[in-house]
């Protein structure tokens, strides 16, 4: 096990071609749980497949601890990964497949049979280990996948490529627990690429987001929600994602349209120093409605949602469409809601990225 | 209402069970029916059982046949499936040599049979023939119309090419139908290329494999135009197959009631073998 370092690394599929991974500099600490987060297409497989070593990086270097592994074979790299339909070999049983990867490395017999049999038992696959692999189910498969990829003890990391894409609802949920116990009792490095919010921020500790090959933002899910360093990030994680409002400033208050809204005044410094396109971002459950002595803002309601356990609020603010998170209880008057924008979550964007 | 329904089914197969009776079971019909008769003319026929089943079992002649017809499928399946599978996983799996590839392994597949035949007898002459002249240039006493040994080898040669390419492009298109995940995931866990072909390529194969057996061996069971127009049978009866045999038999000597008992016969043994592979191969790896 060891840390892993990509070093100036970038991507192009074809020379003189697109970067389908800008260049970028990022570390995976040494047991800890990351979720590669983006839409399709952002360059989250092809990231995954460079750390395993299935793509070769066309510029910079990957290092396994202080092992330069970037021209490395995927066999010769110890590392797992887990694809988005459960890879399994038909033919052998349960047993064997899990013992594949130990078998094709002269592993003693004695020493396979232990390892198998203790990671069998931790994903639950005790019982069918003397049966075919092919007439599993779908997570079952999936579990058998995973488990080819833990049962080696020198594995640096278990790379994920949406593994529970085939599974069915319920089952996701206890599978995705399952892999967190996992993560708890071999503390191995686990990277998990996901294009579903829920996912990412269930599972990992850190969240990387990804967009057009770029890594916008690396951070725990709460500092993803609470303070996103893009406002794609703001947008892309939440439900309804974040507010965005284009806006100017002055003095220590953010101007949209005919709307004065106070921001931390450190950060409106700054974002007069930044200059460019700006806008005030803020999260639709952070938004509260004005008590009766204070002003606020109006906000004309279009649309207001009861989504079992909250309210979803649609209106707008001037001329921009705000979403508004609000508790059940919360009384609505259908032609306006008097809310505040809290001044801690009232944050100010240069050209897409936070200020200050 | 359920009733009109059914009748209105009925209409819809009955085209097909048209073709079917006037395209199978109609002239499948006559054969049995000429089987069971000792036929001399229009007008006079005689009843006679199974006697010619009866005769055509006992002829040591068309016992020969059949044994030569067996070795002759089985030489055909145990080399051009292995060669088949083996030449498919040497094919490039994308640019633009996969198109090359796929047409020059097509053209054996267009000729006509007969021509085919034509082809090799021509190349495989000794005196003007291009592979005849140069085997016994190289010192081999190579004369296919006048050693058994010689006459089978070309035979089989000549099927092999003939057919290999059907084989490849079967089990090509198999092949390509197999995920990259499986590839990568076989990487990761460090497998050998030996196997990557044992347990995934040739597992992911059976169905196609299956399909590769079934024609082959139906094909090579009933192989006529091209050993008639090679060697025609010789040297003596060397190569004499059974379609060849039969073919003696009706039209050759017009005995149509034993021609009629053998062909039921034939029919019978390439259905009970294509029986027995179907289910072997499909029962290959069922849990036990």
């Amino acid at each position: 096990m060891s840390r892993i370092e990509l070093n100036n690394l970038a991507h192009q599929y074809a020379p003189g071609g697109d970067y389908a991974l800008q260049p970028m500099q990022h570390v995976w600490e040494d047991g800890g749980a990351y979720a590669l987060l983006g839409p399709s297409g952002c360059g989250k497989t092809t990231l995954l497949n460079i750390i395993s070593g299935l793509v070769q990086p066309s510029e910079g270097k990957v290092m396994f601890g202080e092992r330069d592994v970037t021209n490395l074979s995927p066999e010769r790299r110890n590392i797992g990964q887990v694809f988005q339909f459960p890879v399994i070999y038909d033919t052998m049983t349960v047993f064997d497949n899990l013992a594949f990867p130990l078998r094709n490395r002269s592993m003693d017999e004695h020493y396979i049979n232990q390892r198998v049999t203790h990671i069998a038992t931790m994903l639950g696959l005790e019982d069918v280990l003397k049966r075919r692999a092919n007439n599993l189910t779908a997570d079952a498969k999936q579990k058998i996948s995973l488990g080819r990829g833990l049962v080696r003890e020198d594995v640096a990391a278990v790379l994920f490529d949406e593994p529970l894409t085939v599974i069915d609802p319920h089952l996701k949920w206890q599978l995705r627990r399952k892999l967190r116990e996992v993560h708890e009792q071999l503390n191995l490095t686990l990277v998990y690429v996901t294009h579903d919010q829920t996912e990412a921020l269930t599972f990992a500790d850190k969240v990387v987001v990804m967009l057009a090959g770029q890594v916008l933002q690396v951070g725990t899910p709460q500092a993803l929600f609470e303070r996103p360093e893009h406002t794609f990030v703001g947008y892309f994680i939440g439900s309804p994602g974040m507010n965005f409002m284009a806006c100017s400033v002055e003095g220590n208050e953010a101007v949209v349209g005919d709307e004065r809204i106070a921001v931390d005044p450190a950060m409106a410094e700054a974002a007069r120093l930044a200059g460019g396109d700006l806008q005030l971002g803020i999260r639709p459950e952070l938004i509260r409605p004005a008590a009766a002595d204070e002003t606020g803002h109006l906000i004309k309601v279009d649309k207001v949602e009861d989504l079992g356990d909250y309210v979803l609020v649609t209106g707008h603010l001037g001329e921009h469409e705000v979403h508004v998170r609000l508790d059940e209880s919360e009384k609505i008057d259908s032609d306006g809601l008097r809310v505040v924008f809290p001044v801690d979550n009232a944050l100010l964007y240069a050209d897409d990225k936070l200020v200050g | 209402m359920e009733k009109r329904e059914y009748q209105w089914a009925w209409l819809m197969v009955l085209p097909v069970v048209l073709v079917v009776a006037f395209s199978a079971i109609m002239p499948l019909m006559t054969v049995v029916n000429y089987s069971l008769q000792d036929i001399f003319g229009p007008n006079s026929r005689f009843f006679v059982g199974t006697a010619w089943f009866t005769e055509v079992l006992r002829d040591p002649a068309l016992h020969g046949a059949l044994i030569r017809q067996l070795l002759f499928s089985a030489a055909v399946l145990l080399i051009q499936i292995p060669l088949g599978v083996g030449l498919a996983l040497c094919l490039p799996k994308k640019g633009p040599w996969v198109s090359v590839s796929l047409v020059l392994l097509a053209l054996p597949l267009l000729v006509p049979w007969n021509v085919v035949g034509t082809i090799w007898q021509v190349f495989s002459r000794p005196d003007v023939g291009f592979a005849g002249v140069i085997l016994n240039g190289i010192g081999f006493d190579y004369n296919y119309t006048g050693d058994s040994l010689d006459a089978w080898l070309t035979v089989l040669v000549m099927d092999v090419w003939h057919w290999t390419s059907l084989v490849i492009l079967l089990c090509y298109a198999g092949l390509q139908a197999i995920p990259d995940a499986f590839y990568q995931a076989a990487r990761i866990d460090g497998a050998s290329r030996w196997a990557v072909f044992r347990f995934i390529e040739l597992p992911k194969l059976k169905g196609v494999l299956l399909i590769a057996v079934l024609l082959r061996f139906i094909f090579s069971f009933r192989i006529y135009a091209e050993p008639f127009v090679l060697t025609g049978g010789g040297p003596g009866n060397a190569t004499t197959f059974l379609s060849q045999s039969l073919t003696t038999m009706a039209v050759g000597q017009f005995d149509l009631g034993p021609a009629a008992a053998f062909s039921l016969i034939y029919f019978l043994i390439i259905l009970l073998f294509s029986y027995v592979f179907y289910l072997t191969i499909l029962n290959m790896d069922r849990e036990g």
